[in-house]
Order: C-alpha cells, then sequence, then structure tokens
C-alpha cells in the first residue's frame, strides 16, 4: 500500500475503505537470524536498515507493550546535529541527512520540519564556546551560524531580552535543525521493516537470555522461546534490566525526564529556542501546542513521571526566558525513563557475549538520533564492524579513557 | 519526596543533591594489584536497580551530612535513611 496525493483522492470518493492496517500482527517463529529487543525507534529503524539495506531476512522485533511505547513517544520530538566533539558531530550529522531524506525513503509522513533550532548565549564566555561549537558543526557540514542580538531580535523579539541577571547577547543557531512527529517515525519505520519482512511482535516480553559457552543462543519470552543467531538490544531506560539477564552491569543509570505540553495556541514561536542560562527548550507542534522541557529529575527512577520540584524549575526557566507564555495553560506534563550514560554518549557495540550487541545509554538526546542509530546498529549487526559515524562509542571506552563526554560532566549521569 | 533524616527529621528532597548508588562508599584499594579495573568498575559501572536502591544522598541546604537513602525506584517510595558516616564506619574499613 503505496501513500500518495492520488491515493487520498482515490479513497475519499470510495468512502475511506481501501485503507488496511500499516502492518501485520505475526505469531513469533521458533527462530531468526536477527532477533532485535526493543520496539521502540531504535530498534524499528534497525530492523528497517537490516532488511533494507543490507539486504538481511529472518528478523524479529520483540516489544514487550505496543510498538513505539516508550520513549519515541515521550520525546519533544527536536532533531538537530549541533554537538562538538569529533567523536558525535559526524554521527549526528549522518543523522540529520537520514532525516531530510526520511519521509521518501519511507513513503511516510513524519512531518520532518527543518524549523531550526537557536541556542541562546548570555555571556561573551558562552558566545566563544558556541563560535567554537558552530565551527566544529561546519566541519562536519551540518552547518550553523551566529546571531547577533539585533539579528536575533528581528527574528524572535518575543524573547527577554533585557533580563536583569542573564541578558541575551545572541544565539548559535542550526537552520536545518527542526522538528518531527515522534509517533510518526516509528509507525513509519514499522511499516517499512513490515514491507520488507521484518515480524514486529508485539506483548512479547523477554525474559532471559539462553546462553551456551560465551555465545547466545537464542532468547526466553514471555511467549515462548525463540532461537537466534544475533541479538541486538535497543531498550533504552530499561537497559540496565535486560542486559542483568545477561550478566552485565553497564555504565549507565535510570533516570526520569519530564515533558509539557500547553493548549493549542496561534502560531508564535518558529523552530526551537532554548535558554542558555538555565535548562529550558521549546518548540511549538503544528497543533499550536508549546511543547517544552528542562532537567531531568536527578535521581534514579524507573517511575515514568517525576516530581514538582522540577516542574517550578522548567516553569521558571521558561518565564525567564520569555514572560508571554505565563498565562497559557499547561495541558499535559509525563515523565520517560532514560538511560543516561557515565559519560553523556550513547554505546553502539558488540558484547563479550559472542552474537550479542547493545544499543543504549542515550541519556535525553535519543530521538534526533533514531535514523542513525538504526543504521549504525544495522551495520554493526550485518557486518560484525561498527559504522564509520559510530567508532567512537565503544562500551569499553570508560575502561580506556577514551569517553565522549559532550558537557565535561565527568561519570556523574545526572549532570549530563 | 521527603527524606526521614536521622537526626532533623523529615526534610524535603530539594534540600539535598544526589550522588548515586551508595556502592560509592566502598572506594577500592588503590594499592591493590588489580586496582585499575577495580576503579574503572567503582567509577563507571552501576547497578541500576529497577526497585529498592540504596543511594548517597547530600544535604547541601541543611546539616550537609550525607545519608544512605534507601529508596523505591519504581515508586519513588522512601523506604529509610541512615547516616553515611554510620554505615561507614560499620563496614570494615574503619578497621584500617
Amino acid at each position: 500500500m503505496k501513500f500518495s496525493g492520488f491515493r487520498i483522492f482515490a479513497e475519499a470518493l470510495k468512502g475511506h475503505t481501501g485503507w488496511r492496517p500499516l502492518w501485520r500482527n505475526p505469531e513469533p517463529k521458533p527462530a531468526y537470524d536477527y532477533v532485535i529487543i526493543g520496539g521502540g525507534g531504535h530498534g524499528l529503524a534497525t530492523a528497517y536498515y537490516l532488511a533494507k539495506s543490507f539486504g538481511r531476512s529472518r528478523i524479529a522485533v520483540l516489544e514487550k507493550g505496543w510498538l513505539g511505547s516508550g520513549n519515541v513517544g515521550r520525546n519533544t520530538t527536536i532533531i538537530r546535529s549541533n554537538y562538538l566533539l569529533a567523536g558525535n558531530e559526524p554521527f549526528y550529522e549522518f543523522s540529520m541527512k537520514l532525516w531530510e531524506g526520511l519521509e521518501q525513503e519511507l513513503n511516510f509522513n513524519a512531518m520532518v520540519s527543518q524549523r531550526g533550532i537557536i541556542n541562546l548565549f548570555h555571556t561573551d564566555a558562552q558566545r566563544d564556546a558556541f563560535r567554537r561549537r558552530g565551527n566544529s558543526m561546519m566541519l562536519a557540514g551540518a552547518g550553523a551560524r551566529l546571531l547577533g542580538r539585533e539579528e536575533l531580535r528581528a527574528m524572535v523579539p518575543f524573547l527577554n531580552y533585557e533580563n536583569a541577571r542573564f541578558p541575551i547577547k545572541g544565539g548559535l543557531m542550526q537552520p536545518r535543525a527542526g522538528t518531527a512527529r515522534h509517533d510518526g517515525v516509528a509507525w513509519g519505520y514499522a511499516r517499512g521493516a513490515d514491507s520488507h519482512g521484518v515480524d514486529l511482535i508485539q506483548n512479547c516480553e523477554v525474559t532471559g537470555f539462553r546462553l551456551d559457552r560465551g555465545k547466545v543462543r537464542g532468547v526466553e519470552t514471555s511467549r515462548g522461546y525463540i532461537d537466534a543467531d544475533k541479538v541486538g538490544v535497543a531498550v533504552a531506560g530499561s537497559s540496565g534490566r535486560v542486559m542483568a539477564m545477561a550478566g552485565m552491569r553497564l555504565p549507565i543509570e535510570s533516570h526520569v525526564l519530564q515533558a509539557f505540553v500547553t493548549e493549542g495556541l496561534k502560531p508564535t514561536i518558529p523552530g526551537v529556542i532554548t535558554f542558555g542560562a538555565g535548562h529550558f527548550y521549546i518548540s511549538q507542534s503544528d497543533k499550536g501546542g508549546l511543547v517544552f522541557g528542562g532537567d531531568i529529575d536527578g535521581y534514579n527512577s524507573f517511575a515514568q513521571r517525576g516530581n514538582l520540584p522540577v516542574v517550578e524549575d522548567v516553569a521558571e526557566g521558561g518565564m525567564a526566558l520569555m514572560p508571554m507564555i505565563g498565562r497559557a495553560r499547561l495541558l499535559r506534563m509525563w515523565g520517560g525513563v532514560v538511560d543516561m550514560s557515565m559519560d553523556g554518549s550513547p554505546i553502539i557495540d558488540r558484547t563479550q557475549i559472542d552474537g550479542l550487541y547493545f544499543n543504549g545509554g542515550w541519556c535525553y538526546g535519543g530521538f534526533k538520533a533514531t535514523p542513525a542509530s538504526g543504521y549504525a546498529f544495522a551495520h554493526l549487526l550485518a557486518t560484525g564492524a561498527p559504522h564509520e559515524t559510530a567508532r567512537a562509542y565503544r562500551i569499553d571506552r570508560f575502561a580506556r579513557g577514551h569517553v565522549v563526554d559532550e558537557r565535561g560532566a565527568g561519570a556523574q549521569p545526572n549532570l549530563h | 519526596m521527603l527524606i526521614p533524616h536521622p537526626l532533623l527529621g523529615p526534610r524535603d528532597a530539594q534540600e539535598f543533591t544526589y550522588l548515586g548508588d551508595a556502592r560509592l562508599i566502598d572506594r577500592p584499594d588503590p594499592s591493590a594489584p588489580d586496582a585499575e579495573a577495580a576503579f574503572c568498575d567503582y567509577v563507571f559501572l552501576r547497578d541500576n536497580p529497577a526497585g529498592v536502591h540504596r543511594e548517597l544522598w547530600f544535604h547541601e541546604q541543611g546539616d550537609r551530612s550525607w545519608l544512605v537513602v534507601t529508596r523505591d525506584t519504581v515508586t519513588h517510595e522512601v523506604l529509610g535513611a541512615e547516616l553515611a558516616r554510620n554505615v561507614a564506619l560499620s563496614r570494615t574499613r574503619c578497621g584500617k
């Protein structure tokens, strides 16, 4: 079933009776070549690229709940590639390029909207640091613009430029960044994977690994044992729990990150704007709601809900930056469990168990990485070698001292 | 969240800063032959349980004591708190 404008027109004439489910709902087979644990954005993208770009078959995605029921449906939908470090920036720029071709690739409307991101700076030192980051972005081909105060004021006049403590001096802009419809991304990859023969198995919780002499033989699940040559784990906040079944401890803590959306308003905020003096970022959805968030709560949590002090902190950040949103009413707030790694950067690597591969540690930035994470993980599963843009994401980098610490905060996950 | 401080009674969790797993009390012996591996484990690896978790909280806005708080990471229920000093002293490392 191919989507097109003509198809919508034809269906309209037939009373929309011709639409079919986007994917099958198959029973698990007894054996697969590749089993991906986790039916979120990263797992579905991995299965899609494994089948489509690497020509592999006999692939299954096992999902405990329903497809896209975790962080891919809980994030604030921002896509960007504005990183500093050489280990990160080419990877996120690879992801950005995949985003730019995603909808044509998947024949699915993921509402990718390159409306730009502006990171505000408030001091001379911060401007210099942002200029350095902008140079790093340009070296990777991501593009960046350093905006002066007046240039910025012409674009976004509603910010509180005269804040007594944190006056806005300018911003670093990545015009190609933007937002995407997060559920649509999961559904698009699910449909694409299914159409290439991948079995998407929902309500199937992995309860253990069957290991034999250091090699993985298969996975025990709530729907029976499934034999597998290679197993890829992409379960975000549940990384610790799943890898513990294989006897592994990870350089990861699970934390809760909250997000918020207001009632629908007329178009006011043109792109994504981030506050440089506190932790607050905001964009406006196509439906009109202001979508924003801030810091993680800061303590280990698997609760998918946070506490009020962080709500207050985020609201204070918002009011300091753009007082005009003070009268907007919150419609919803929610939390997601994020896998905070020890250096703030992800892990895409094999493990010491033959045939078992791990993808996790995305901290609160996994959504933008969805296409590249899937592609790089598929590359690793198919060829046994890391993708050229993901070479820094080895799990042994902590022991070797080659951490990728974008924030410079050290081994303290709640500070990344 | 309220943390039942053993000396001060229930205090708002906002008065505290969070460090992490209470195993961080048990710093490895730097002169041991396997010190490098032990420190890598100590600094970077975590159990990260979903459920009961013993963790270090610092009463920064209060009496500046370190506490070992026992808390459920699934429900956020705080099950108890003790002075980290007492926890450390009850271990063998105080005999050094």
